[in-house]
């Protein structure tokens, strides 16, 4: 089916979200929509599945408008959306997932014969027929349980399949997965809506892109015949000079030394130094053990052997107070759970670390936080009104600088980054890169997680690939390429 | 209306309600409206008051205290039996609110190192020292301690018009007040309550921090105890029980969040006027007892559902 929408308009408030958008997707293409966050991607398609209704515009099915006032009246038309964070009950079984809100039933008894017959059906159609329907959905993998949500999506009938950052949290195999089920379903005639941030995936994946910025539409691209710069232009609104800015740090004497690191069973016998002035990446497959080295670094996970080193210094990390008061920082991999204490304003966020140096006997100086927040937000570039927002109404970009504000107050001499620009739009990118290069330049330590692999390759000296707890080998930036670091983190000692 | 004022607004409506209730008495009861009524309403409400403030510390942490009312008699118990062992008033103060930090801290300490539920933690020591309570007491009360100076904490005045208790509650308020807006430890017990993980990662103690917090609650239970036993001259190994939800309610009604990490003391201590208003404006009225309770009732449900409206 062809489904168009014409003149989109919604406001929250006195605010603005789209304005006048023309979006449109054909059955058996995979059309990107991409723009920075709060371009309106977001609520776009949460008009076009029910959930919200547009205040201005039309949308068209074949040429015949319809009214979308709710997600049910969404799926009656065949359009279903799958979120970021996947709509499952953890604690209900598959079935009872695939079959929420409409179960097959006699007089209120359900039919669980006839449901787990059409369940096992839809799941072989989406690759899934390992997974047992009376499984909980909890032990699932995420990879997995996504494709129980299409399975679920199919068996709406769906015509029209939005997927919202549905690689966001899935492992390089389970997006190879992904991508084969995405094809047969395009090839089935189903019309699929990619919303993602990560650009290299809309090139190999989508026939078509449209860019919205500010909640206007910027136009429509065949993939075939548009490039990277192309489209980051139309999102960002100018030429983004630099992907990844360049650093030129002379590198300083090794500061951090981790000789023979072992945790709980995640990592063994880890190895490697960090000099001041130096970026490591680690890269490897999600649950390699990358986040546990950080973690076990930091005191919070117990190290069970080994010795780490400061400046020559041996040091006795149990918690991530002794972490903090050597010297180390950690921006965590998920902003929103580790990093941010929501409700609280910026100001409140960015002196939680080092609030005592504001403060005089235990009583905080309003004047002197005041003024070092003031001064973290210009040196951070950091875009709010004021120091006295909730974070939460902040872009990811800006969140995630509040994190960096955290830590920068006392400049530290090593910092851990684990995924640091995870869910930030491409400009918001640029800049985080340019202050983990100003911290290097300062001769901080930098050891930056990263499963987005052009990332870890641009902005690191040397490079650790872990593979299943093991360390699989460091290897120069400069020289190595994606394939070596993919082969050395699926295959592990193997390979390096 | 901007978002702002729209929620400064809101925090302010217990306050409004309180002044809209004063009002309204006012008009209904010829006597509500005169200073002796309203020192007699303060007294009436401050040991609910002293217990919630401390009750205000652990809510904000997201955890609650159900103990209270048991240290509330232990302590009781204490200074009874410090006074009767022929000690001086500030030594049976003294082991009483000593004996409440300790209890607090017991308190602190399973929740924070054991990780138990502080539900079920407090919950647990709420019977066990009530038990205690009774044990020291051999069940029956202790009286006639025969000490001006004892008599004056309950019952006495400052300049011969504010009460005593009234005195303790506002210094007590303008303490936690100080404490929970200028701190470190202040701020360090809204980012424990708001995201534990974040602050652990960002280096707050938050096991101390919680330690703290009920070892607090514990020493203003003792304190509510304290002014107890000196104003009925008697201590009762059965006193405080339900305490605990008298003071839940003010914080609740003063619009702390029970999830945590959103809260202040301006708004437990309109809670407690609130209550303490509404029980003497009734009284005032000759409204019978049974009445009271569904008026009661009826007023927090209907708080908490304006305080819910604005959320949605």
């Amino acid at each position: 089916m062809n489904l168009t929408m014409k003149g989109i308009s919604k406001s929250f408030g006195p605010v603005r979200v789209l304005d006048g958008v023309d979006f449109a997707i054909a059955g058996g293409e995979i059309h990107a929509l991409v723009g920075e966050n709060g371009a309106g991607k977001s609520t776009l398609m949460k008009i076009l599945c029910g959930a919200h209704t547009a205040d201005a515009g039309s949308i068209l099915i074949d040429g015949e408008p319809v009214t979308i006032r709710s997600t049910r009246e969404g799926e009656a038309l065949g359009i279903a959306i799958i979120h970021q964070e996947l709509n499952m009950i953890p604690q209900l079984s598959v079935l009872d997932n695939l079959f929420l809100g409409r179960e097959p039933n006699h007089f209120g008894v359900i039919e669980r014969g006839r449901m787990e017959a059409q369940a096992r059906s839809w799941l072989s159609k989406v690759g899934a027929a390992q997974v047992e329907p009376e499984r909980r959905a909890e032990t699932l993998s995420i990879g997995l349980q996504q494709l129980v949500e299409i399975a679920k999506a199919l068996s709406l009938n769906a015509r029209v399949l939005i997927m919202d950052e549905p690689t966001a949290s899935l492992t390089e195999r389970e997006i190879t997965t992904l991508f084969v089920i995405m094809r047969e379903l395009k090839a089935r005639g189903v019309g699929i809506v990619y919303v993602s941030h990560r650009m290299e995936e809309l090139f190999s994946i989508c026939d078509k892109v449209s860019v919205l910025r500010d909640g206007h539409f910027v136009g429509e691209r065949q993939v075939a015949q548009t490039n990277f710069n192309e489209i980051v232009q139309m999102m960002v609104g100018r030429e983004l000079k630099e992907r990844f800015p360049k650093r030129e740090v002379a590198l300083g004497p090794v500061r951090l030394k981790v000789d023979d690191l072992c945790d709980e069973g995640h990592i063994h016998h880890i190895h490697f130094e960090v000099h001041g002035g130096e970026v490591l990446g680690m890269a490897g497959l999600i649950g390699a053990g990358r986040s546990e080295i950080l973690n076990t670094l930091f005191g919070v996970n117990r190290r069970t052997s080994g010795e780490v080193r400061l400046d020559g210094r041996l040091l006795a990390i149990r918690r991530p107070i002794d972490a903090i008061a050597a010297g180390l920082g950690f921006v965590t991999e998920d902003r929103k759970s580790q990093g941010l204490v929501l409700g609280w304003s910026l100001r409140e966020n960015s002196t939680l670390v080092h609030l005592a140096k504001y403060a005089h006997v235990g009583i905080v100086n309003r004047t002197a936080e005041d003024a070092a927040v003031k001064a973290l937000m210009e040196e951070l570039h950091i875009r709010a009104r004021d120091a006295e927002l909730d974070v939460k109404s902040l872009s990811g970009g800006n969140q995630q600088k509040v994190v960096f504000a955290k830590w920068l107050a006392r400049p530290p001499k090593v910092l851990l980054l684990d995924e640091p620009t995870r869910g930030v739009d491409v400009g918001g990118k640029a800049e985080i890169y340019q202050i983990i290069n100003r911290l290097a330049a300062a001769g901080t330590a930098i050891v930056m997680v990263s499963s987005e692999l052009p990332e870890v390759l641009a902005m690191s000296d040397r490079i650790l690939v872990m593979c299943e707890g093991q360390q699989a080998g460091i290897f120069d930036a400069r020289t190595t390429t994606q394939e070596q670091i993919m082969t050395a983190a699926t295959q592990g000692l193997r390979a390096a | 209306m901007t978002p702002q004022h729209k929620a400064t607004l809101q925090r302010l409506g217990p306050f409004l309600a309180l002044v809209g209730v004063c009002i309204a008495l006012a008009f209904m009861s010829p006597n509500f409206l005169t200073v002796s009524n309203a020192f007699d309403v303060m007294r009436q409400v401050s040991i609910n008051a002293v217990i919630a403030f401390g009750m205000t510390l652990s809510i904000l942490l997201g955890g609650i205290d159900l103990s209270v009312g048991s240290i509330l008699a232990v302590s009781s118990v204490l200074a009874a039996m410090s006074m009767k062992s022929g000690e001086g008033a500030a030594v049976a103060v003294g082991v009483a609110v000593i004996a409440g930090a300790v209890m607090g801290s017991l308190n602190g300490v399973v929740i924070a190192k054991g990780k138990v539920a502080p539900f079920i933690a407090t919950l647990g020591t709420m019977t066990l020292l009530r038990g205690v309570a009774l044990v020291l007491s051999n069940g029956s009360p202790i009286s006639d301690f025969s000490s001006n100076l004892f008599a004056m904490l309950g019952g006495g005045y400052v300049a011969r018009l504010i009460p005593v208790p009234v005195v303790a509650m506002l210094v007590m308020f303008a303490v936690f007040w100080f404490v929970l807006t200028r701190t470190v430890f202040g701020r360090h017990v809204y980012a424990t309550g708001g995201n534990a993980e974040a602050a652990k990662l960002s280096g707050v103690d938050t096991d101390r921090v919680q330690i703290l917090v009920y070892t607090v609650s514990g020493a203003m239970a003792a304190i509510a105890g304290v002014i107890l036993t000196s104003r009925l001259d008697s201590a009762q190994p059965t006193a405080g029980a339900g305490y605990e939800l008298d003071a839940i309610t003010a914080v609740v009604l003063g619009g702390t969040s029970l999830a945590g990490g959103r809260g202040w003391i301006f708004g437990t201590l309109v809670g407690a006027l609130l209550i303490g208003v509404l029980n003497n404006g009734l009284n005032l009225m000759g409204v019978s007892a049974f009445y009271q309770l569904v008026v009661k009732g009826a007023v927090i449900l209907l708080a908490v559902l304006l305080d819910r409206g604005g959320k949605t």
